[in-house]
């Protein structure tokens, strides 16, 4: 089983990478971009019989710090 | 008195808080973070600046899964003081000691310069030398130092008087200016700036001596 958990600031949380990334498109000429956000995308490779229920519970307690951070999962 | 230094691979910090613990009277040991246990009869637990696991995932997050923090976890649920300075700071607030979390300075670059800081509270065996409004000179050396809260716990750590020390001009966008907080028993510091870096003549300043020198008294006296 693989799954796919994406990790991104929350709304509300400044990225000052997504920011930087958002001038420099600007500076570019890429001129219709209104805002940028950087996440993480982590792969996880798991033996047989894991479940989606294991990969929530890695996000809660490693993955993402739900404090900042807001994780959705794939599974793939 | 007895303080215990916590050193993960890639600390850096480590030797400069056991000196700054040692002058202050302390007998220092440091506990490496493999270990399970503190040492009995441990006072105060440092955990050091540095980039503990590379910084890889988070800072923090995964030295806050080490076997040496759940020790200090339980330690801090005893009541038990503890500071973490830098590295140490994004640990504590990683493993839930602390609330908050430390984002990307807000300019994205790596700061390591001498900042003022301002004294908010003196109602901590940490501050508990100083004046509120009381000026420190310290250095910061961190690329994730933006202490991060949401409005609510912001405004529970003001009103509880929590709030350790902010910056007098704010250099990675921490909200409230935020330079260091306490856990609800005050017992726990957690800060950005390197008070173990300004303990010495030779460091160019010696404005954070009174952290460790006013923990000595009141420990001894708890």
């Amino acid at each position: 089983m693989k799954a796919r958990v994406h990790v991104m600031l929350k709304n509300g949380v400044l990225d000052p990478q997504g920011e930087a990334v958002r001038h420099a498109l600007g500076a570019m000429g890429f001129d219709k971009v209104n805002g940028v956000r950087q996440g993480k995308v982590i792969d996880l490779s798991l033996a047989e019989g894991s479940s989606e229920a294991d990969v929530t519970d890695m996000c809660e307690k490693l993955l993402a710090n739900t404090v900042i951070e807001s994780y959705s999962i794939e599974i793939l | 008195m007895k303080a215990a230094v916590v050193v993960f691979p890639g600390s850096n910090c480590d030797r400069d808080l056991a000196v700054a613990f040692e002058a202050a009277g302390f007998d220092v040991s440091m506990v490496w973070h493999k270990d399970s246990e503190l040492p009995s009869g441990v006072d105060i637990v440092g955990v050091p600046g540095g980039f503990s696991y590379g910084d890889y995932l988070r800072c923090g997050a995964i030295a806050a899964q080490s076997p040496i923090c759940k020790a200090v976890v339980n330690h801090a649920d005893r009541g038990g003081y503890a500071i973490g300075i830098c590295n140490g700071f994004q640990v504590l607030t990683e493993t839930g000691v602390l609330p908050g979390a430390l984002l990307r300075n807000s300019g994205l670059k790596y700061i390591c310069r001498s900042v003022d800081l301002k004294v908010a509270t003196t109602d901590s065996v940490f501050t508990s030398e100083y004046s509120v409004g009381d000026v420190m000179t310290v250095p910061i050396a961190h690329h994730d130092g933006n202490y991060f809260a949401d409005a609510e716990t912001v405004a529970k750590l003001q009103g509880e008087d929590r709030v350790a020390f902010t910056y007098c001009d704010n250099p990675n966008g921490s909200i409230g200016d935020i330079a260091g907080i306490l856990s609800d028993n005050r017992r726990v510091l957690g800060m950005m700036p390197h008070p173990e870096r300004a303990v010495d003549e030779a460091h160019g300043g010696t404005d954070g001596v009174a952290v460790f020198r006013a923990l000595t008294g009141i420990v001894a006296t708890a």
